[in-house]
């Protein structure tokens, strides 16, 4: 690109360094598609719409991971409609409501740590918090509940991220025209704010489908059919997700074949999310953008 | 009055893709003056400055046709090393940017680049170019705290500081001192009045009583064309064009 | 102001919220630190912390010494951080500033979803790639060690570093690598003497977050340890203070010292992680004080 002339010794250390960037950035992309491409490998041939909707059956050999696909489902929507309401709300007095600095400071300096804990420390406390002293023994439902706890904080800073872009202006346009503050929100703030709400939901819903430590000690490695039927059945549900799924099919049953198809299942649904979530940001990026000309 | 000329453009033209930003400039530096850029905002003034040390090479899809030479020898000709010219003309830029690192590190910066080694040679180097800056009063007793302490002012001195430690025939300097205090800004233009003789100079400026104050020569830029230049007493008092009149009576701008 | 009772009633309502979520947080904080101590308290810190056998399950003479776990830890997360933060600021180096736009514009997304692979999934590759490939190599009867461990850990910990390292490294002003390109500098030049230096606070968070995710990850780690608390060594089986936890988390009677004392692993762990939480708030504020 540029004729340079450089004495030798810099020219050399410009091409070494220039060099080591693209092999750093080789090695990386390499790792990557080993990691990706090796799942495919071994997992892809057994992905097969029997696995997706059968069941594990030892008398006929069959492996079939509907019930973890349930059980998974099961547990996004219990913590999800937990964590949603609680989070977003929290968010929001935080954002909208707090006067009082420290207190809003100190709040988002426990969101922030609580993120920060190793998921084994919340599997610890729904173990004995929710499975034992709260009588609930080792159910989806346990689990569920210690996720809703583990997700909050990621729920409460996104969300907060999401109000804090909203423009002053557009609060004291509506709180201007006489709108009470809560108007204000529902009809104004909100609306704005809901792409990144969005957002940390899908983070949510990725980190539910991906922990498995939690669901390990909280909701039990059964991987047989679970009565989703009755209440009872609701309450006692007790099974493994998919990642737990996984965990037990490599680490316990050394079925190999089936924990990578798990494994490929896995890694789509973890692209699908990411790619979800970088469209919804393009689109809300593209939205303010236009906003502010 | 024989002066020795520097840097020369010829038909001059000018692209950002497919934007024109400069047209058909003709103009001659002289070594060892000032030379002002003026013109109102969009002009093409900022182009021409960084033009000369191929700043320009940053932005995607500029290009340069005709004439611009250094010496004789043409700037954007495929053999001319980019990083001797850059070194050779040095350019001080609108807000004051010192690296996030010590005063010593950030003068040193340049002659460390280029190979000067050795404490008591880069010592010598950076005492030099801060005294050369009329800085070094200032900061010789804090070379080792962080450059981002100084005042805004002081930054920019050191930025001067900093461009000059690597021995530059010719400094840019690109609205230097519109970021500035109006004491900042007189000892900048003080600055730049006394490194003349020893360097050339080319400023750009929006400011037309700096550019009287300071500049031996002006250049009047306007839509991306040159439209007058000479000797600056003489371009303020009888501009020959009547854009540069109106320009200066301060009808546009 | 009139108060109308809708809007009260939501008010009321939004700090509810905000009061259940700062309760969970109390809640888990205080359980972890209450329910540590009394273990810790038993046993004696000195014995607790420096006790070079853990042995909780023995019946007869249990033993509750976590230094194997905590050396293993630190030198777990050190490895990884080691051979982790090079490759990703490199590679993020080179994503933000020297790739050509396509080729970063494929990367970015590729490196996201590398994220976002749950752990199991890593420890699967583990077992059936990164063991193997030990054992042969290097002749071990079995390849779980604390090397397939670090190794594991410093693929897992490099999406982050990436991305907060790539931003960190975009937020630098253009101005300042200007004025080194105007020095003449060569672009490359300008990456590792301007960019990177400006660019360490927030090069310092993403250590920092590289190193909490290290020290906190459990099964990835678990799938590939051995899990045997021994005194570290880079080709031994090793048990961390998370897969500590992991390994007698189902079968601890509740109430018992066994409980109890992983319950005050968990302390020493959160302790480790609220650190590494405030060196990075430090790095942060010193960046924006230098800034």
């Amino acid at each position: 690109m540029m004729r340079a002339a450089l004495p030798p010794g810099r020219l050399l250390r410009n091409v070494l360094a220039r060099l080591l960037l693209w092999l750093s950035a080789a090695a990386t992309c390499a790792l990557l598609l080993l990691v990706a491409g090796y799942i495919f490998f071994r997992g892809a041939p057994g992905v097969s719409l029997e696995l997706l909707t059968g069941r594990d059956s030892v008398l006929e050999g069959t492996v079939g991971i509907l019930p973890s696909i349930l059980n998974t489902l099961y547990v996004i929507a219990v913590s999800l409609a937990i964590v949603v309401p609680v989070g977003v709300g929290a968010a929001i007095y935080l954002t909208e409501y707090a006067q009082n600095r420290r207190l809003a400071g100190a709040m988002a300096f426990a969101a922030e740590t609580l993120a920060g804990i190793p998921s084994i420390l919340y599997a610890m406390v729904g173990v004995m918090v929710f499975c034992t002293a709260l009588g609930l023994q080792r159910t989806l439902l346990a689990g569920s509940l210690t996720l809703a706890v583990m997700t909050l904080p990621t729920v409460i800073r996104t969300t907060q991220e999401s109000l804090k872009s909203v423009p002053r202006s557009y609060r004291e346009g509506a709180l201007g025209l006489g709108a009470g503050q809560w108007r204000t929100i529902r009809t104004v703030v909100l609306p704005s704010s809901l792409d990144g709400m969005i957002t940390g939901c899908i983070l949510a819903v990725g980190r539910v489908v991906g922990e498995s430590a939690v669901l390990m000690y909280t909701a039990g490695l059964s991987t047989a059919m679970q009565d989703f039927g009755t209440i009872q059945g609701l309450m006692r549900a007790s099974g493994a997700t998919l990642s737990v799924a996984l965990y037990v099919y490599a680490k316990e049953r050394s079925d190999f074949a089936a924990a990578f198809s798990v494994a490929t299942v896995l890694l789509v649904l973890a692209a699908l999310l990411n790619l979800a979530a970088l469209l919804i940001g393009r689109r809300a990026t593209r939205r303010k953008g236009g906003g502010h000309g | 009055m024989a002066e020795r000329i520097i840097l020369s453009a010829r038909e001059l033209d000018f692209y950002y893709g497919h934007t024109q930003a400069l047209r058909h400039i003709s103009l001659d530096i002289p070594a060892n003056q000032v030379t002002a850029l003026i013109g109102p905002s969009g002009c093409g003034k900022t182009t021409f400055l960084r033009a000369i040390n191929r700043m320009n090479d940053l932005v995607a899809g500029a290009r340069a046709k005709g004439s611009l030479a250094f010496h004789g020898r043409e700037i954007y000709s495929p053999d001319q090393d980019v990083i001797d010219l850059r070194r050779r003309i040095g350019m001080v830029f609108q807000r004051p940017n010192p690296f996030p690192m010590s005063i010593y590190d950030n003068v040193a910066y340049g002659p460390r680049t280029h190979g000067v080694r050795g404490r008591e040679r880069l010592d010598g180097v950076v005492e030099q170019a801060l005294r050369a800056a009329a800085i070094w009063d200032e900061v010789k007793d804090r070379l080792k705290r962080s450059a981002l302490g100084l005042s805004g002012g002081q930054q920019q001195r050191l930025c001067i500081a900093r461009a000059l430690a690597v021995e530059p025939e010719v400094l840019l300097l690109d609205e230097a001192t519109s970021a500035l205090d109006p004491i900042s800004t007189a000892r900048v233009e003080e600055l730049i009045a006394s490194l003349q003789g020893q360097y050339t100079i080319v400023m750009v400026t929006h400011n037309m009583q700096q550019a009287a104050r300071v500049s031996g020569r002006t250049a009047f830029f306007l839509g991306g064309e040159l439209v007058e230049a000479g000797r600056t007493e003489r371009l303020f008092s009888m501009p020959r064009d009547k854009r540069t009149e109106g320009y200066l009576t301060g009808q546009f701008g | 102001m009139t108060r109308r009772p809708g809007e009260y009633a939501m008010k009321t309502l939004f700090l509810v919220c905000g009061l259940t979520a700062v309760a969970f947080v109390l809640l888990i904080t205080g359980y972890l630190v209450f329910s540590g101590l009394p273990a810790i308290r038993r046993v004696g810190v000195a014995g607790f912390l420096l006790g070079d056998t853990w042995d909780a399950a023995n019946p007869e003479d249990p033993r509750f010494g976590i230094l194997p776990l905590l050396l293993t830890t630190v030198y777990g997360a050190a490895g990884a951080t080691a051979a982790g933060v090079p490759l990703g600021f490199l590679t993020a180096l080179f994503l933000a500033k020297a790739a050509p736009p396509w080729l970063a514009r494929l990367v970015r997304p590729a490196v996201g979803v590398l994220a976002g692979i749950p752990s199991v999934v890593y420890g699967l590759v583990g077992m059936c790639v990164l063991l193997p490939l030990l054992r042969e190599r290097l002749d071990l009867p079995a390849g779980d060690s604390l090397l397939a461990a670090i190794l594991m850990l410093a693929v897992m910990i490099l999406p982050t570093v990436i991305s907060v390292s790539e931003a960190a490294l975009e937020a630098v002003p253009r101005e300042m690598e200007e004025a080194s390109l105007a020095l003449g500098a060569t672009p490359v030049e300008t990456y590792f003497r301007v960019t990177a230096p400006a660019a360490s606070s927030g090069v310092a968070a993403a250590v920092a977050l590289g190193v909490g995710r290290a020290i906190g990850e459990a099964m990835a780690i678990l799938m590939v340890a051995g899990n045997v608390a021994n005194m570290p060594s880079l080709l031994g089986s090793v048990r961390f203070l998370t897969t500590g936890i992991a390994m007698e988390l189902a079968y601890a009677p509740a109430g018992s010292l066994q409980q109890q004392a992983l319950l005050s692993i968990g302390l020493v762990l959160l302790l480790f992680v609220l650190l590494v939480n405030v060196l990075l708030s430090l790095a942060l504020k010193r960046g924006k004080e230098g800034g």
